[in-house]
């Protein structure tokens, strides 16, 4: 499950050793642009010690590498690849070329490393107006890519447009970048929100790229997770009415019919497919359990 | 390996430590650590065992420790060890 992915800056340990008790879904160790230009070594050599050494639990180990025209991407691949990341988040990505060359790299360093061929997943970075138009090409790249993320900063600068609240000017971007997601069924992640401050603003702004059919959010600061996962997370309502749903069409199947009225309304498969995404997502979450709970007599 | 000039790595910030090695004709380390009567020799361990694994032999090292990790140790070790070892860019 991935509604949060946190960016942790790779040259500063002491936020490394915080991530391991922070409530993301994922972490996304930066050797990229938070690191300045003459520590991306430093920044490397930190960032495979901690994926070996410490423990971050439940949370998806990620590293945003430097883009693969840079001197630094090949070795950033190989240190960790060799200290066992999960996924790689993979800026600049203009389309399949750079997810193929990814790949390629990726083999040849699980096999030096004795690391099973495959085993590192990837998550493309689309922040310019080829990436996004790429997008589809992308996500059909490789069977190791498990995501398409936005980066709507460097995509404002990239379309010559100032980056606004109201995201008016990467609407079509997010649109597009879902339907690439969905069509090839791997996370559609939206771009972080950039005012640390307004954890509310957050809120909101997650809650309408959910509803576009995002699936989770980059973040940049530690004080949006609460906001991500309330935006992310299926409500009490929401399982309750899938649960309904799914007993219903249960109920309707039995007795040979496609589609049954619940609450005045007909519903049918698509809207239990809908219910079973919700009650997937809200399993994946821990909340049946809870939910279940609830409902037990005499609570 | 030997070092072949001066370098340095990490910084002084909290959970971190800032190394600095170079060339010398035997091995001199120095440590200052707010937990240096507790965990000095940890650390000095710690340091010893990386310095064997570049077979380094001489050179003057010294920390100072600003409560990090045996982890961020070894990071930072290994990245001031490299640059130390490398040439001069010109």
């Amino acid at each position: 499950m991935r509604r949060s992915l946190l960016f942790i800056p790779g040259n500063r340990p002491n936020m490394i050793q915080n991530s391991e008790v922070l409530p993301a879904d994922a972490i996304i160790f930066d050797l990229e642009d938070s690191v300045p230009a003459g520590e991306k070594d430093a920044a490397r050599d930190l960032v495979a010690r901690a994926l070996r050494f410490l423990d971050f639990g439940p949370r998806e180990r990620m590293v945003r590498i430097n883009d693969l025209g840079s001197v630094e991407a090949k070795a950033d691949l190989r240190a960790m690849v060799a200290a066992g990341v999960q996924t790689i988040l993979l800026p600049k990505v203009g389309g399949a070329g750079t997810v193929k060359e990814a790949d390629s790299l990726l083999s040849r360093a699980e096999r030096e490393e004795g690391r099973q061929e495959g085993s590192t997943g990837l998550v493309a970075l689309l922040e310019t107006a080829l990436g996004i138009e790429h997008a589809l090409d992308a996500a059909l790249a490789s069977p190791r890519m498990t995501g398409l993320a936005l980066g709507g900063e460097d995509l404002s600068a990239d379309l010559g447009c100032p980056r606004t609240r109201e995201g008016w000017e990467i609407f079509y971007s997010r649109s597009r970048l879902v339907m690439a997601a969905k069509a090839t069924g791997i996370d559609a992640l939206d771009t972080p929100f950039t005012d640390v401050h307004d954890a509310e603003g957050c809120e909101q702004e997650a809650r309408f790229v959910k509803d576009l059919g995002f699936t989770g959010k980059l973040c940049i600061s530690p004080s949006h997770l609460k906001a991500i996962h309330r935006a992310f997370t299926p409500s009490r309502e929401e399982i309750l009415y899938a649960r309904e749903v799914a007993e219903a069409m249960e109920e309707g199947q039995r007795s040979g019919q496609g589609a049954v009225s619940l609450r005045g309304r007909m519903i049918d498969l698509p809207v239990l497919r809908q219910a079973q995404r919700i009650l997937a997502l809200a399993g994946a979450a821990g909340l049946l359990r809870d939910e279940e709970a609830d409902h037990e007599p005499g609570r | 390996m030997k070092l072949l000039r001066k370098a340095r790595a990490g910084t002084l910030e909290s959970g971190d430590v800032f190394i600095t090695a170079e060339p010398a004709d035997r091995l001199e380390i120095s440590l200052e650590s707010p937990v240096k009567e507790q965990y000095g020799e940890v650390i000095l361990q710690t340091v010893h065992e990386i310095l064997r694994e570049f077979d380094i032999t001489s050179g003057r090292i010294d920390l100072t420790d600003r409560g990090a990790l045996n982890c961020t140790l070894e990071a930072r070790l290994t990245t001031v060890l490299r640059r130390a070892s490398q040439e001069e860019k010109t």
